[in-house]
């Protein structure tokens, strides 16, 4: 007798989903059994594309008809280093007029590396009544008459950030669009504009604004004015200055650091521009508190920066530029036990000679004295595998490593030796390791080393390294994690690429650029796997017009449910279809 | 599989061995490929990483001693910049390089540090006309009195004396030179205590 295997009711179903929110765990969730994929598919409220053309907005409406937040992300990570031409594409309007009508109640967005145009967003404006939190990271293509469409329509807005965005900013009145009676904002970030906003609606906004924690302001707003807005949200728990110097006079000196210490919440610091050094003290009240400093736009040196971040011994994230030499760092390691991100930016990347002392020195000295450091961001003139080494044993929980040696192809300073034996280390001592940039001269060896120990590598980044196809062939073999594999100037070629094709598939993208891979390979893999796009970027005009073991400028190959897409410009061609 | 068959992959024994051995081999059964995989700069012709160094030239025949010749390796060392490196953000780039630019064309400009004061400020040269407009100038910009110069005294009377590192790398009072010559040898201002810049102005 069969009997029906009994089975939890759908809605006690839903409810205990209802706890899980990780994109993971929801995906795992949906391949038990058929019913459990409906039910999922039903209940679930987000979705994150991490590439926009790897599936049609329709798929994603078809299977998620309840989505009440979507994420996407558009160009590959190397457009932030202008490796991408512009007018590759991203460009996000389809996406919003199918969520327009699908969703119409969407309340978030969250764009990264797309092009986003005032239309776009004038939609998005109109179609949400409960829209909530736009984030725009690293977008353009807007201007602020789109963000006047988005003050004035948004009455439940709660979130507006416009982190790293390049956006065209004639008129600073768009602020003065959200209604007075609009009272619901909790974060603000417009630290990209570079004109000024009115300001007198800024602070009428702060002030009637309860609920905002984050305010980053733009360069423009002058420190005199920031008092007035720390006075109007006491409660604020992250903070961007603005330009962040002024004429010393003790009044405005006292004013700010009245205000500072107002803000009892305030646990993140940012902006810092033009800094006079006569006003850091106003902040010293807040330091404690800290656990976020980002002075990576600040021009604070020597004494003054090392007294300012010796004072946040609470500091869990700093990003600072290399004027922290290694003297602070040692400070910093000294002070700061709870750090576990640290990012170091170059202040003169493109001088031929050191400005600063900051050398491996001062990484090893943070690696030392900060247990939970985790997460490294670190530009550098010169690096030794032994520091490397040492480096990997401090730090075991590492879990992101990028390091950038300005010099393509640096040697270790002292051996002389390539540094592959250090970022070996780096990868067989930080077992949790996702993240991995390298830098300096590498050979195929540190590409042997990362494919049999990194294996939980997601994201790894390479420039100017490598001998050979091996290279290549060690990390698309070995490395079981592989999401995103970005490479630049790199002696790889097709083999490696065609023997690891159907690695490409588990993996969400593969970039290379001003490597040997050639057309030929590039038409090759793109007849033979359908589920990837492969895309040839060259801006020399049509690649068949050259010999097919020319090599092509750029590649970029994804793999995708949506087939090639539509919107290619002229200078990138699809290697999919009887097309090539 | 078909496209197995195209690569001739037999041919290129791809395996896991100590860099060098098995590259040798595929790079010379790769004939038609072999230039390639040397030349990347194809797509970047008046590009060049390359830089003078004979570190660098000595550690890559180190680890490349089996290589075939590179047209890096003879590549002349000009230092070029590169498109996108160091990887920092593009509009970043663009303020960095824009102030950068301004101030070279602009002017003369030097470090001046005094000391005791906790920064550093940097004045353009060419906005004077000579001595006094400089010293007047740095006077009120760091808040001292530098005295009266006279070429056998130095700076008298004052507690801060205003110096220069010159193109040698020796440290000369401020006033010694004609003007002309101390503004194209001056590379940075130091305003030194007076106890310290004994020895600096005496007659020799």
């Amino acid at each position: 007798m069969l009997r029906k295997a009994s089975s939890f009711p759908e809605e006690m179903l839903e409810h205990v989903l209802s706890f899980i929110t990780s994109d993971k765990d929801r995906n795992a969730v949906s391949l038990v059994c058929k019913s459990w994929y409906e039910i999922e598919r039903w209940c679930r409220k987000r979705i994150f594309v991490g590439n926009c053309y790897a599936v049609r907005p329709e798929m994603v409406i078809r299977r998620f008809p309840e989505l009440r937040s979507v994420e996407l992300k558009g160009k590959p990570h190397f457009a932030d280093f202008d490796l991408v031409p512009d007018g590759w594409g991203g460009c996000v309007y389809p996406w919003i007029a199918a969520l327009a009508t699908a969703y119409p109640l969407l309340e978030e967005i969250k764009l990264k590396r797309m092009v986003v145009s005032d239309e776009s967003l004038e939609v998005i404006a109109k179609s949400f009544k409960n829209f909530k939190v736009l984030v725009l990271s690293s977008c353009e293509g807007f201007s602020t008459d789109g963000l006047a469409a988005v003050a004035a329509n948004c009455r439940n807005l709660r979130g507006l950030d416009l982190r790293e965005s390049e956006v065209d900013d004639p008129s600073g009145q768009w602020l003065s669009r959200f209604p007075d009676s609009f009272t619901s904002l909790a974060s603000l970030n417009i630290s990209c504009l570079g004109a000024e906003v009115s300001f007198s609606a800024l602070e009428r906004l702060v002030g009637r604004c309860p609920d905002l924690k984050t305010l980053r302001l733009n360069h423009a707003v002058p420190l005199d004015k920031l008092a007035n807005l720390l006075r109007g949200a006491p409660q604020l728990v992250e903070l961007g200055t603005g330009a962040y110097s002024a004429e010393l006079q003790p009044d405005v000196f006292s004013n700010l650091a009245g205000a500072f210490s107002g803000c009892k919440e305030l646990r993140s610091l940012s902006g810092f521009w033009n800094v006079f050094p006569g006003y850091l003290p106003a902040v010293y009240p807040v330091c404690s508190g800290l656990t976020s400093l980002n002075l990576r736009d600040a021009n604070i040196q020597g004494a003054d920066l090392i007294k300012l971040v010796s004072q946040c011994r609470s500091l869990q994230r700093l990003w600072v530029l290399d004027y922290i030499e290694d003297i602070g760092l040692e400070e910093l390691a000294a002070c700061c036990k709870d750090l576990t991100e640290l990012r170091v930016f170059p202040s003169d990347p493109y001088g031929a000679e050191p400005n600063v002392s900051l050398t491996e020195r001062g990484l090893v000295s943070v690696s030392e004295g900060c247990p939970k450091l985790q997460s490294v961001l670190y530009f550098c003139r010169q690096m030794t595998n032994a520091a490397l080494v040492t480096i990997a044993k401090n730090s075991p929980r590492m879990t992101c490593f990028r390091l950038c040696i300005i010099e393509p192809r640096a040697p270790d300073y002292q051996t002389l030796q390539p540094l592959d034996l250090g970022f070996g280390a780096i990868v067989e001592n930080c077992k949790d390791l996702r993240r991995l940039s390298l830098s300096g001269l590498l050979t195929d060896r540190v590409f042997e080393y990362i494919g049999t120990y990194a294996k939980k590598l997601e994201m790894l980044s390479v420039a100017f390294a490598g001998d050979s196809d091996l290279g290549l062939h060690h990390v698309l073999s070995g490395c079981e994690k592989l999401c995103k594999l970005e490479i630049r100037d790199c002696p790889f070629g097709d083999n490696a690429l065609l023997a690891n094709a159907a690695k490409l598939e588990t993996m969400r993208s593969l970039w290379m650029s001003s490597c040997s891979v050639s057309f030929r390979a590039c038409k090759l893999l793109g007849q033979k796997m359908p589920r990837l796009n492969v895309e040839v970027i060259d801006e020399r005009g049509p690649p068949d017009l050259r010999p097919e073991n020319c090599p092509v400028e750029k590649l970029y190959i994804y793999r995708t449910i949506a087939g090639p897409r539509f919107d290619m410009p002229g200078f990138v061609w699809t290697m999919n279809g009887d097309s090539v | 599989m078909e496209f197995e068959r195209d690569l001739h992959l037999d041919a290129t024994e791809l395996r896991l061995g100590l860099p060098g051995t098995a590259t040798k081999q595929s790079s010379e059964k790769q004939k038609p490929n072999s230039n390639l995989a040397k030349s990347n700069k194809r797509s970047l012709p008046d590009m060049n990483e390359e830089s003078a160094g004979s570190s660098r030239e000595n550690s890559r025949t180190v680890s490349s001693n089996d290589k075939k010749s590179h047209d890096q390796e003879t590549a002349p060392p000009i230092k070029a910049q590169v498109v996108g490196w160091p990887p920092i953000r593009s509009y970043r780039k663009n303020c960095l390089q824009a102030k950068k630019l301004e101030a070279e064309a602009a002017g003369l400009y030097v470090k001046v540090s005094m000391d005791g004061a906790p920064y550093l400020r940097k004045i353009d040269l060419k906005v004077y006309k000579g001595y006094p407009e400089l010293l007047k100038a740095l006077e009120e910009m760091f808040k001292f009195k530098a005295g009266k110069y006279s070429e056998r005294e130095g700076y008298n009377g004052s507690k801060h004396v205003p110096t220069y590192e010159d193109k040698d790398g020796d440290w000369m009072l401020v006033g010694d030179v004609p003007w002309d010559m101390f503004i194209s040898s001056c590379k940075r201002l130091r305003i030194m205590k007076e106890s310290e810049a004994r020895g600096l102005g005496c007659a020799v």
